[in-house]
């Protein structure tokens, strides 16, 4: 039984005067314990909103949320506010985009490291912080003494990030949720806050779901991955699989995107025509038809079923699949 | 470890530096938010003229008794004698700032002035702080009915003249005393607090820190105490130190308007600029320049005091 199965989660954003707007349309993957999954897309697929409200913190009004989120035994979306209180940080954990935002300003890091061990653990302030001391030592602060007493903003960005995966990981949570924790950061630091995340995970067996638009992190971290589009997943594959052979277009399209050194130079970098704002409704057919380059009429009419490829855990929802090459 | 012959690398002598570096911030007692803004209040100009002047202004009010050369309220014969409708006496031996219009010292009445002032002033805005973070909290943390109720009680309050509502409060109640004034000026600054208090509390409350406190299961009571109040009460805490000003002005106002406590004996700088001052302005201005020089002096030191402290305060403005 897998530790998070998400079960045809959909996200309605309702707003007054305005056409409901499906963020999320019907998406479903599992976590193994100790595995990490990708949820790879580009801006406004979803991304986001899928990882808010698998800890169910989107507001109430405005969005109707669909579907189960089965975390071991329980279903989250099910579960009275305060019990859901009482398992985000213990359970799960959650990293986010901005380190200097995630952090309280006027508290001074200690504290809110202590925090969560006070709420969860219910340690007393000193047992608190004397393990705070311990978690900022454990992802590579250097003199962390120092560091509990400074503010948010007298760290640098790096050791920010470093800092939420501290108080992310305090309680040992069996997952973590990470929401692109390595967009605000320059290249060298996103390498360290990688690795360290990839070193952390593999020593206490927390499962791990990145949220990313980097493909570069989904090939040095995930076991499989999920791609988004428009809200659905549209393929799913082992890393190396979906590295290696890409069926889906808009996969394809994406990794024919990213520069290479490997590959000649001086030719222009495949670009994936239009933007997001071009999909057609899933129901009319494939959201991605407008600016796919293998479209064919089979694609418009119908809403395109998630079926399940050959391949180990993988699926694709295409009617006209990238081919496959055939073993020589 | 040093190398054979004592060298020692370079990577060791940095190390030693920045055990140095520690030792000495936690031999300072290590960093503290409070600390720190005490001392770069030290070291400014403003806050210091601004501290000085309320710091001289409570010694007079605290120890007027000491200060002041004679009772305020006492007539003295050899005022009287030389009092006329078109004469009031001038400075004269043991009456450094002559006489008031009815032969009682006019410096010992502007001393145990400061007194009333301050008291009115400070207090009025302390209870009108209170009830208005109370009210600003409920609504900005709450959401929903409450804080419809809450603003909408504001805006009707707001949509009135503050000093019209003060006038409007006093009269409605029975007799006038000094704590009629006090509430009145307190009620009128509740709903500046509150509103301006809830309209941070819901900026806080979409911010990226509070999903972040959310998402590790910290307590709603938590998020609203710990994580958006502190953060929400800078803007209030400058709006109070500007208070204490409007709230000094106010309740002069409203004993220049005769609307105070109706003792003619009571010493306060309003009514001494609203009575004696307008009456006498032709014979003798001093009579109104000096209530409204102190007031305006008081207004300014909180002024002052208020700017540096919300600028010190401000963990962005460390260094």
């Amino acid at each position: 039984m897998p530790l998070l199965d998400v079960r045809d989660l959909s996200v309605v954003f309702q707003r007054e005067g305005a056409e409901p707007f499906t963020a999320v349309d019907g998406v479903s993957f599992t976590v193994e314990a100790g595995q990490t999954v990708g949820l790879v897309g580009e801006s406004g697929c979803g991304k986001s909103v899928t990882s808010l409200a698998i800890m169910g913190l989107l507001p109430r009004r405005g969005n109707r949320v669909t579907g189960e989120v089965f975390f071991e035994e329980t279903d989250l979306l099910t579960l009275r506010p305060q019990d859901l209180r009482d398992r985000r940080g213990r359970d799960i954990g959650m990293i986010f985009q901005d380190p200097l935002s995630s952090l309280n300003p006027v508290i001074p890091l200690g504290l809110q490291v202590a925090e969560v061990l006070e709420r969860h653990q219910g340690k007393s302030r000193a047992a608190a912080l004397r393990q705070a001391r311990e978690l900022l030592d454990a992802v590579g602060i250097p003199d962390p003494d120092r560091r509990l007493r400074e503010f948010a903003h007298q760290l640098s960005g790096g050791m920010r990030q470093r800092a939420l995966i501290a108080i992310a990981l305090a309680c040992k949570p069996r997952l973590l949720i990470a929401d692109e924790p390595t967009t605000a950061l320059d290249v060298t630091i996103q390498a360290q806050i990688l690795t360290l995340l990839k070193d952390l995970v593999e020593q206490s067996g927390t499962a791990l779901v990145m949220i990313t638009h980097d493909l570069g992190v989904v090939a040095g971290l995930c076991d499989t991955v999920n791609v988004l589009y428009a809200g659905k997943v549209v393929e799913r594959a082992e890393r190396h699989d979906l590295f290696a052979e890409p069926r889906h277009p808009y996969t394809h399209g994406l990794l024919q995107s990213v520069p290479r050194l490997d590959v000649d130079r001086g030719g222009r970098l495949h670009q994936i025509r239009g933007s997001v704002s071009d999909n057609i409704p899933w129901p009319e057919g494939c959201a991605f038809a407008p600016r796919c380059d293998r479209v064919i009429d089979d694609c418009i009419g119908e809403t395109v079923p998630l079926t399940p490829t050959r391949r180990r855990d993988g699926a694709l929802r295409c009617t006209n699949p990238v081919p496959q090459e055939v073993p020589a | 470890m040093s190398r054979p012959g004592g060298i020692t690398t370079l990577a060791e002598h940095k190390r030693r530096r920045i055990d140095e570096l520690t030792a000495r911030t936690s031999e300072a007692g290590g960093v503290s938010l409070i600390r720190d803004a005490g001392r770069r209040l030290r070291r400014n100009p403003a806050a210091l003229v601004g501290a000085g002047i309320i710091l001289i202004f409570l010694i007079i009010a605290i120890f007027a008794p000491l200060v002041a050369p004679h009772d305020p309220v006492q007539r003295f014969p050899e005022l009287t004698a030389k009092l006329t409708v078109d004469s009031i006496p001038g400075p004269a031996a043991g009456h450094p700032l002559g006489s008031d219009p009815l032969g009682r010292d006019f410096a010992s009445r502007m001393i145990y002035g400061a007194r009333q002032t301050l008291f009115v002033g400070v207090l009025a805005t302390l209870i009108g702080l209170l009830f208005g973070v109370l009210l600003g909290a409920i609504a900005g943390a709450a959401g929903g009915w409450a804080d419809v109720l809450i603003m909408r009680v504001t805006d009707v309050m707001l949509a009135l003249p503050s000093l019209l509502l003060a006038i409007t409060l006093v009269a409605l109640a029975s007799e006038s005393t000094q704590w009629t004034v006090i509430i009145a000026v307190a009620v009128v600054n509740v709903p500046i607090f509150a509103r301006l208090l809830r309209g941070s509390m819901l900026a806080q409350r979409e911010s990226d820190h509070v999903l972040a406190a959310r998402a590790l299961g910290v307590k709603q009571r938590d998020i609203v105490t710990r994580h958006m109040l502190p953060n929400s009460l800078t803007a209030v805490i400058v709006q109070a130190t500007l208070t204490f000003a409007v709230a000094i002005l106010d309740a002069a106002a409203l004993s220049f308007l005769g609307l105070g406590d109706p003792d003619i004996n009571r010493a306060e700088w309003g009514l001494m600029l609203g009575v004696d001052g307008v009456h006498y302005l032709e014979v003798r201005p001093e009579l109104a320049y000096f209530p409204a020089i102190a007031i305006i002096l008081v207004a300014l030191g909180f002024t002052l005091l208020g700017e540096s402290m919300r600028e010190a305060l401000d963990p962005k403005n460390r260094r």
